[in-house]
C-alpha cells in the first residue's frame, strides 16, 4: 500500500511537470502567432481608435483609463468595485470573532497574543517614522484619489495607499488609537454610503442612457479638477471603500474584529 | 421603449445594492429582505420572459449612452429569461428551505453576511445571464468565484475550510485560464463584445494561419470553464465542497453556480465564437467524449462512496457529464437537451441537498450509509421529498430526468455519425443503471424500518420547508409532464441566441 502511494506520488510528479512543460509550448507556439505589438491592424483597432481619438471629448477625462474604465466600460468597474467588497465579506466570515470560533480553550491563547501585540505597538522607531510619514500618505493618498481623471491614480491606487497609512498608523500607535475614530459602524455606513452611491449613480446613468434620456451629469473641462463628469465622485467612493477595506483586512487578520471589540475587552 | 426592458438591469443593479445593504441589516431582517426581493427578482424576470416571449424578439440594451463596440451590453433573449428565472426560483426555494440548517451552522452575529452574499450572488448569476460581453462575464465570474467561496466556509468546520480552500484554488486556476482566453481572442479581434467578436472571428477563421492560435485560445477558456463547473477529470472536488457545506450553500453551488459558468460557456460559444468556428475545431468531440467519461465515472464513485451527501455530489459530476454531451454532439437537439438538463438537474440537486441534512439529523447526525438505516420513515417528509428528487435522477418518467435523457437520445439519433449514436446510447444505458443502482440502494436503505419508530417531530416541517420542496416538486413534475412546452420555448430561444 505504501509502495503505491509512493509509486503514485512519483507519477504524479512526472505527470504534472509533463503537463506543465506542454502548456508552455503550446502557450509559446501561440504568443508567436499573435498580431506583432504596435502593428497597425485595421481589423483590431476599431474600437481602440474611438477611445483614444474621441475619448476626452466624449468623457471630459484627459486620462483616458479613466474614461474607458469609468464610461465607457463602466459596467465592468461596478462589479470590479463590489468583488473587494465581497471579499472583505469573506473574511469577515471566516475570521470575525464569535461563539464558534472563540472557544473558551483558546481564551488564554488569545488573551497572551493580545497583550504581545499591544507592546509591539510601543515601538519608537516606529512611532517617530509615523509622525513624519502619516500626514504625507494620507495627502498623496488623497491627491491621487482626487486626480483620477487627469493622471495615473483613481480611486483603487489611492484608496490603498490611505489604507495603508491607517495600516502604519494602527501599527505604530496602537488599536486604542485608531478605535477612537475608526469603529466597525464607520466602516460599515462608509461602504453601504459609497457602495450605494456609485450604484445608484451608474444605474441612473445606464437607465438614462439606455433610454436615450439626457442624464443632466456635467461633464466638466477637460483638465480642469471638476471634469469627467462622474469619473470624480465615483473615483472618491471607491476610495473610501478601498482604504476601509485595506484597514478592515489588516485589523481583521491581527485581532479578528473591526474596531473595539466589546464581548472580548470584557473578559480581560 | 418599453420599462419592462430595463428589468434586467434593475436586477443586477439591485441585487447589488441588496448585498450592501444586508450587510447593514440585522440577521432576521436581511432574511425577510432577501425573500421578499428574490420574490420581486422572480416578477420583473417573468415580465421579461412574458415580453421576449409575445414579441418573439431578443432585445439588447445599452449599458450607458455609447453603443457596441465602445460600451457595454446586456442582452435578453427567451433562453437566458428562462435560465434566469429557474435560478432564481430555485434559489428562494433553496434559501426558505435550508435556512433551519443555517441558523444551526452560523453564529448568529454573523448571519446576516449570509444573506450579503447570496444577494451578490444573484447579482453574479443574472449579470452572467444577461450579459452580452465576455469581460463583464469575467467580473461577474471572480465576484461569482468569492461569493461562492464564501458561502462554503460559513460553517466553520475543519472540512468546510479545506474544501473551501481546495475549491478557491481551482476556480482561482479556472478564472485565470478562463481569463486568458479572453485576453487571446481581445488580442485577435480588438472586441469584448460577443457579436462584433464573432464577426471578426468569422472573418479570422478562415485563415489556416490564425485557426490554431483561435482554437488554442478557446480551449483554454474551455479548460478554465470545464475546471469551475466540474466536469470529468476535474470533478474531484465536488464531494468535500458539497458534502460538507451547509445546505442551501450546497444546493445553491451545485444547482446554481455551476450551471452558471456552463451557461456562460455555451454562451460564448454561440454567440462570441460563432457554432460554424467550433464544428472546424476539435473541442466538441473532446467535450462529447469527457462528457461522457464524467458520466460514467461519476456513477461509479457514487456508488463506491459510503456518504448520502457524497454520492449525491458525485451524482452531480454526473449530471455535469450529460450537459456537456449535449453540447458535445453539436446539434441543436444536442443544445436543446443541454439547456433542457441544466433546468432539470437545477431542481432537482437542490432538492436532494436540502433533504439530505434531514435525514442525517434524524439518524443521529451522520451521513453514513449504515447509519441511516430507516431514517426515511423517521422523517417522513424528509424521506418523501428525497424520493421524489431520487426518481427524478434516476428517469422515472413523468418527472424531468425521463424527459432530458429522452431529449438525449433522441438528439444523438438526429445526428449523422453512428461512432456518436453508439456512445451516448451506451453511455445513457450504463449511467441510467448506474443511477438506479445508487438510488435505489439509498431508498430501501431508507426506508428499511430499524428499531421504534419515534413520532416525526414535525415542528421542524413547517411551511417555510414544506412551500419550497412542494414547488420544486411541481416544478419537476412540470418539465416532465409538460416537457414539449418547455422545449418548443428552449427552442425558440436557442433560434433567437445568436
Amino acid at each position: 500500500m505504501k509502495n503505491r502511494k509512493k509509486l503514485f506520488d512519483k507519477l504524479y510528479n512526472v505527470v504534472a511537470v509533463i503537463c506543465c512543460l506542454l502548456l508552455i509550448g503550446v502557450l509559446l507556439y501561440t504568443v508567436a502567432r499573435l498580431p506583432h505589438y504596435g502593428e497597425e491592424n485595421p481589423r483590431t483597432v476599431e474600437v481602440v481608435e474611438r477611445y483614444v481619438e474621441r475619448g476626452v471629448e466624449e468623457t471630459g477625462a484627459v486620462n483616458i483609463v479613466a474614461g474607458m474604465i469609468l464610461d465607457y466600460r463602466a459596467f465592468d468597474t461596478l462589479g470590479e468595485s463590489h468583488v473587494l467588497f465581497t471579499a472583505l465579506i469573506c473574511v469577515l466570515i471566516l475570521l470575525g470573532k464569535d461563539e464558534k470560533n472563540m472557544r473558551k480553550e483558546f481564551d488564554s491563547y488569545y488573551t497572551v497574543e493580545y497583550e504581545n501585540y499591544h507592546k509591539l505597538a510601543g515601538d519608537s522607531i516606529l512611532r517617530l517614522v509615523g509622525y513624519l510619514l502619516l500626514p504625507c500618505l494620507f495627502l498623496f493618498g488623497i491627491y491621487i484619489l482626487l486626480n483620477g481623471q487627469l493622471s495615473p491614480g483613481g480611486g483603487f491606487s489611492g484608496g490603498a495607499i490611505m489604507g495603508a497609512a491607517l495600516i502604519i498608523f494602527a501599527a505604530g500607535f496602537g488599536f486604542e488609537t485608531v478605535d477612537k475614530v475608526f469603529t466597525e459602524k464607520l466602516l460599515k455606513t462608509v461602504t453601504f454610503i459609497a457602495l450605494t452611491f456609485y450604484s445608484f449613480a451608474k444605474g441612473y446613468v445606464f437607465f438614462t442612457g439606455a433610454n436615450g434620456l439626457e442624464n443632466h451629469v456635467p461633464k466638466g473641462i477637460p483638465g480642469m479638477i471638476l471634469s469627467g463628469g462622474l469619473i470624480l465622485p465615483l473615483d472618491i467612493a471607491v476610495g473610501f471603500v478601498v482604504a476601509c477595506t485595506m484597514f478592515g483586512f489588516y485589523s481583521l487578520f491581527r485581532r479578528g474584529s473591526i474596531g473595539h471589540d466589546h464581548t472580548f475587552m470584557d473578559q480581560q | 421603449m418599453e420599462f419592462i426592458r430595463n428589468y434586467p438591469l434593475f436586477t443586477i443593479v439591485l441585487s447589488l445594492f441588496s448585498g450592501v445593504l444586508c450587510y447593514m441589516l440585522k440577521p432576521a431582517a436581511a432574511k425577510i429582505y432577501t425573500l421578499v426581493f428574490e420574490g420581486l427578482l422572480i416578477g420583473m424576470v417573468g415580465c421579461v420572459l412574458f415580453y421576449v416571449i409575445v414579441t418573439g424578439q431578443p432585445f439588447t440594451y445599452v449599458m450607458g449612452e455609447f453603443p457596441a463596440p465602445w460600451g457595454n451590453e446586456i442582452r435578453a433573449g427567451i433562453l437566458e429569461a428562462m435560465i434566469a428565472l429557474l435560478f432564481l426560483i430555485v434559489e428562494i426555494c433553496s434559501i426558505s428551505a435550508g435556512h433551519r440548517f443555517l441558523v444551526i451552522d452560523m453564529d448568529e452575529s454573523k448571519r446576516n453576511l449570509y444573506f450579503t452574499l447570496v444577494n451578490l450572488m444573484t447579482a453574479a448569476l443574472m449579470a452572467l445571464v444577461w450579459t452580452n460581453d465576455l469581460f463583464t462575464g469575467y467580473v461577474f465570474l471572480e465576484i461569482l468565484t468569492l461569493t461562492s467561496c464564501g458561502v462554503l466556509i460559513v460553517r466553520e468546520i475543519g472540512r468546510t475550510t479545506l474544501a473551501a480552500v481546495r475549491y478557491m484554488i481551482l476556480n482561482l486556476l479556472g478564472s485565470g485560464l478562463f481569463l486568458l482566453g479572453v485576453v487571446l481572442l481581445y488580442d485577435l479581434t480588438g472586441h469584448l463584445l460577443m457579436v462584433p467578436m464573432r464577426q471578426t472571428i468569422a472573418e479570422l477563421a478562415r485563415d489556416p494561419q490564425v485557426l490554431p492560435v483561435l482554437g488554442v485560445a478557446v480551449g483554454i477558456l474551455t479548460i478554465g470553464l470545464s475546471i469551475k463547473s466540474g466536469l470529468f477529470p476535474f470533478h474531484f472536488w465536488m464531494p468535500d465542497t458539497y458534502g460538507w457545506a451547509s445546505p442551501t450553500s450546497a444546493a445553491l453551488l451545485s444547482s446554481l453556480v455551476s450551471k452558471a459558468y456552463i451557461f456562460l460557456l455555451f454562451k460564448t460559444y454561440y454567440r462570441a465564437i460563432g457554432i460554424d468556428v467550433i464544428e472546424q475545431l476539435p473541442i466538441r468531440n473532446v467535450l462529447l467524449v469527457l462528457g461522457i467519461g464524467g458520466i460514467v465515472v461519476g456513477s461509479l464513485q457514487a456508488i463506491h462512496t459510503n456518504n448520502l451527501n457524497h454520492m449525491v455530489a458525485y451524482s452531480s459530476a454526473a449530471q455535469i457529464g450529460y450537459i456537456y454531451m449535449g453540447i458535445g454532439l453539436g446539434t441543436m437537439a444536442g443544445y436543446t437537451a443541454a439547456m433542457f438538463h441544466i433546468m432539470a438537474h437545477a431542481i432537482t440537486k437542490s432538492q436532494l441537498f436540502v433533504t439530505t441534512p434531514r435525514l442525517a439529523e434524524v439518524s443521529g447526525g451522520t451521513l453514513k450509509f449504515q447509519d441511516l438505516q430507516g431514517a426515511g420513515l423517521k422523517s417522513k417528509v424528509a424521506g418523501l421529498y428525497f424520493t421524489l428528487g431520487a426518481f427524478s435522477m434516476i428517469g422515472i418518467p413523468i418527472f424531468a430526468g425521463f424527459s432530458s435523457k429522452l431529449l438525449f437520445a433522441l438528439a444523438a439519433v438526429g445526428q449523422g455519425s453512428h461512432k456518436k449514436i453508439i456512445l451516448v446510447m451506451l453511455a445513457l444505458a450504463v449511467s441510467s443503471m448506474l443511477n438506479a443502482l445508487y438510488f435505489v440502494m439509498t431508498l430501501i436503505r431508507i426506508f428499511t424500518p430499524e428499531g421504534k419508530l419515534e413520532k416525526d417531530d414535525l415542528r421542524h416541517h413547517h411551511i417555510n420547508y414544506h412551500l419550497p420542496m412542494v414547488l420544486l416538486t411541481a416544478a419537476n413534475l412540470m418539465l416532465g409532464l409538460k416537457s414539449d412546452l418547455v422545449v418548443s420555448l428552449i427552442e425558440r430561444g436557442l433560434s433567437m441566441f445568436g
